[in-house]
């Protein structure tokens, strides 16, 4: 725009907006790099080769986050594997099979609210339904489920949207060549939504990785080394929740900070993945 | 000659609204049959119900018969997969698979069990041939379909229908996306289709109708007004109607 055409007072306005969306600019910009760099500063000098790869002793007085590293990985693992089938069954026949446009329309509606419910209801209600009514122990099979249930819209929601870019015409010419339904999804419409799944579960484990209110009542806090089948009825901290309980609970600041940069590092990683995969796969 | 589908009192609604009224038309077995009219006239609509692609619809509701070799399309005993591939067709945009142009042509014949590839192979050059496309990308059978222009890709798609050997095929508008010298191509092709399927095509273009096609059928508000020999349709329609639209008074 041609500001010297204005009159002095909106010229004013002009300037003064355009000064103080710049302010809010920079200062979102410095927020985030003083908070990152605060942790960075914080967390490196104490992540060390025993920190990750040893389990916390109190008779030696040391302490290690494999546990928790294992017990993330336990979590993501259990959950991806049930809520993936899951979710994009469902979207699968919410998008091309459903034919009740108004029922659909109301579980889409549901799904998007539960997208946005706070993640500590999930875990009351993870704790009340699977531990206190089905009687399973805490650790990581009822942290995993409340999970499931907890991304399990976000899956959902990600794979429908990705479902609804394949071109209609697609659809129409694998029908009109005596294709079935389930062929046609099965060759022409997942091979062209996969991009869009694979980065909606990329950003799911992203958010599993960095959940932790859910898990609090339903995974536990033990920091005991498991393998997979022990942990799932024993108390398992995941990192974020181990995050916690040495900040708050043992006074470990600095421990707590190593964790977080490592948290900072895996989102990092995480949602580099999810853009390279996505790009990678919609090239293809 | 011997009548391939027969339609008759054909009524659709898609919902409340009367989408076609009491069509009868026959198509006779190796000729062309091209449907004319203005936009929203059910041309198109007609089309899709002779191989039951408006199934798709929802809230589509069929009355009447359209007799397939004398068997009813719409008895519950029909295969739709099975009718689909006998009564092939051919979409107004080119919609390739975004997949090879060998992968493009299988896909038929493997969805109908085809899987050895000696045959496979043959069948894609048959029908690649069958459609005029051979020589053009003989040499690129492994590239994405999506490279090849829209007049190869219209082409692909006809192959493509050709591939699962059907008896009819049907084409909607199939060169109203394209320019002048791939609809020549196309058009010549269908002249060649003719003499071994029975083609109905769909066509905004009245040039084009009375081109290629042996019989037309003139649609208008949803019901057929006229059908007989190209050339009467065009030099001595029966209907007023049919003469106002054909000498271009409105459409």
């Amino acid at each position: 725009m041609d500001t010297h055409t204005l009159s002095p007072r909106r010229r004013f306005y002009d300037k003064g907006l355009r000064a103080l969306l710049y302010f809010c600019g920079i200062l979102t910009c410095v927020l985030l790099v003083l908070i990152i760099g605060y942790i960075f500063y914080r967390g490196i000098p104490h992540i060390s080769w025993e920190l990750l790869s040893t389990q916390s002793s109190y008779i030696n007085d040391t302490i290690g986050i494999l546990p928790n590293i294992l017990n993330t990985l336990y979590i993501i693992l259990l959950s991806m594997v049930i809520v993936l089938p899951l979710g994009v069954g469902a979207a699968i026949y919410l998008t091309e099979y459903a034919a009740n446009r108004k029922l659909v329309a109301v579980i889409e509606f549901a799904t998007e609210t539960l997208t946005g419910i706070p993640s500590i209801i999930f875990g009351l209600v993870g704790m009340l339904f699977f531990i206190q009514m089905l009687g399973l122990k805490t650790g990581v099979l009822a942290g995993g489920l409340t999970l499931v249930v907890m991304i399990l819209p976000t899956i959902v929601r990600t794979t429908q949207e990705s479902l609804k870019t394949v071109p209609d015409s697609y659809r129409e010419g694998a029908l009109a060549l005596g294709a079935g339904k389930w062929h046609m999804v099965r060759t022409v419409v997942l091979p062209n939504a996969v991009d869009g799944i694979v980065t909606g579960c990329i950003l799911a484990v992203g958010r599993i990785v960095g959940e932790s209110a859910a898990l609090l009542y339903t995974a536990g806090f033990g920091l005991v080394l498991n393998d997979f089948f022990t942990s799932l009825e024993s108390s398992s901290a995941t990192l974020t929740v181990a995050l916690y309980v040495y900040a708050s609970e043992r006074g470990e600041t600095a421990i707590a900070f190593a964790i977080a940069t490592i948290l900072m590092l895996l989102t990092l990683v995480i949602n580099l993945a999810a853009s390279l995969v996505g790009r990678k796969l919609k090239k293809n | 000659m011997s009548t391939v589908i027969e339609v008759k009192d054909l009524n659709l609604w898609y919902g409340a609204h009367h989408a076609l009224h009491s069509v009868n038309i026959d198509i006779p077995a190796h000729e062309i049959t091209a449907l004319i009219g203005p936009s929203g006239c059910g041309k198109s609509t007609f089309l899709k119900t002779l191989n039951r692609m408006n199934d798709l619809v929802p809230g589509v509701k069929i009355e009447g018969e359209v007799l397939y070799h004398g068997q009813n399309i719409f008895d519950p005993s029909v295969d739709v997969t099975q009718l689909r591939k006998n009564v092939g067709m051919v979409f107004q945009k080119p919609n390739p698979f975004p997949m090879s142009i060998y992968d493009n042509i299988a896909y038929g014949p493997r969805l109908h069990g085809t899987h050895s590839k000696a045959e496979l192979s043959e069948l894609v050059e048959k029908s690649l041939r069958g459609a005029s496309l051979w020589d053009e990308v003989k040499d690129r059978l492994k590239k994405s379909a999506l490279g090849l222009s829209g007049g190869q890709q219209q082409r692909l798609c006809i192959a493509r229908a050709l591939a699962v050997q059907p008896d009819v095929l049907l084409m909607d508008e199939p060169t109203s996306a394209l320019d002048p010298a791939s609809t020549i191509r196309i058009e010549e092709l269908m002249a060649e289709l003719k003499k071994q399927y029975t083609v109905v095509i769909v066509t905004h273009n009245m040039q084009q109708a009375a081109r290629i096609s042996d019989k037309c059928a003139f649609f208008l508000l949803g019901e057929m007004v006229e059908i007989g020999p190209t050339e009467q349709i065009f030099s001595m329609p029966k209907d007023k109607r049919t003469e106002d639209y054909i000498t271009g008074r409105f459409g």
